[in-house]
């Protein structure tokens, strides 16, 4: 699935709702997931997952074509760890 | 950012209603039905096997994990892990360098 496939579903399920309203409302809730990662902060959303930053420290990495060592320096990462219910729906039997 | 969103920690379902209902000007309650379906048809997609794919975002995928042999690190007793599939999600570069420069800036 990608984003115009989620959003024509949800269009699909709300005739009531313009298309355009339809795409603000799930770029809307992706943006704002970014935004707030950008900000330092985290995204709980129960039943699904959670989204966090996690820091990275600073390493001496290599040029893999020269041999040559580079300082790669410390950042943080994006992280998504799924939720218990999500990682159950997953693994129901049958 | 005002002062009071920069204070919170955690956002929640309730955070990305208000922002739809900001950005969208549907309802407050319409607003935090279709946050919780979407989500809800994300599940459902992963739940099916299928990978979800976010232009901008990310990718999240669903992987097929074999059986391994775990311990429990209480009694250090050897339990079987039972075949499952997990979830990983893959940000997309834009996120990467959107968090990256995020989190620099506020060091």
């Amino acid at each position: 699935m990608i984003r115009s496939e989620l959003i024509q579903i949800i269009a699909d399920e709300n005739p009531h709702l313009y298309q355009k309203d339809v795409e603000r409302l799930v770029n809307t809730i992706f943006e704002e997931i970014v935004t707030a990662l950008a900000n330092g902060q985290r995204v709980e959303l129960r039943g699904f997952g959670a989204f966090s930053v996690k820091k990275r420290d600073g390493r001496i990495g290599r040029n893999p074509r020269t041999g040559e060592p580079v300082e790669v320096p410390p950042k943080h990462v994006p992280f998504f760890k799924a939720g218990k219910q999500l990682r159950e729906r997953l693994n129901r039997a049958g | 950012m005002d002062d009071a969103k920069a204070a919170k920690k955690t956002l929640t379902r309730a955070d990305l209603a208000q922002a739809v209902f900001r950005e969208v000007g549907l309802s407050k309650n319409e607003s935090a039905e279709l946050v919780e379906s979407v989500i809800e048809h994300v599940c459902a997609a992963l739940e099916r096997g299928e990978t979800v794919k976010i232009s901008s975002f990310g990718t999240f995928l669903v992987r097929q994990k074999s059986e391994r042999i775990g311990r429990n690190p209480k009694t250090g007793e050897e339990v079987p892990i039972t075949p499952r599939r997990v979830v990983s999600f893959r940000p997309s570069n834009t996120m990467k360098e959107r968090v990256a420069a995020g989190n620099r800036q506020r060091e």
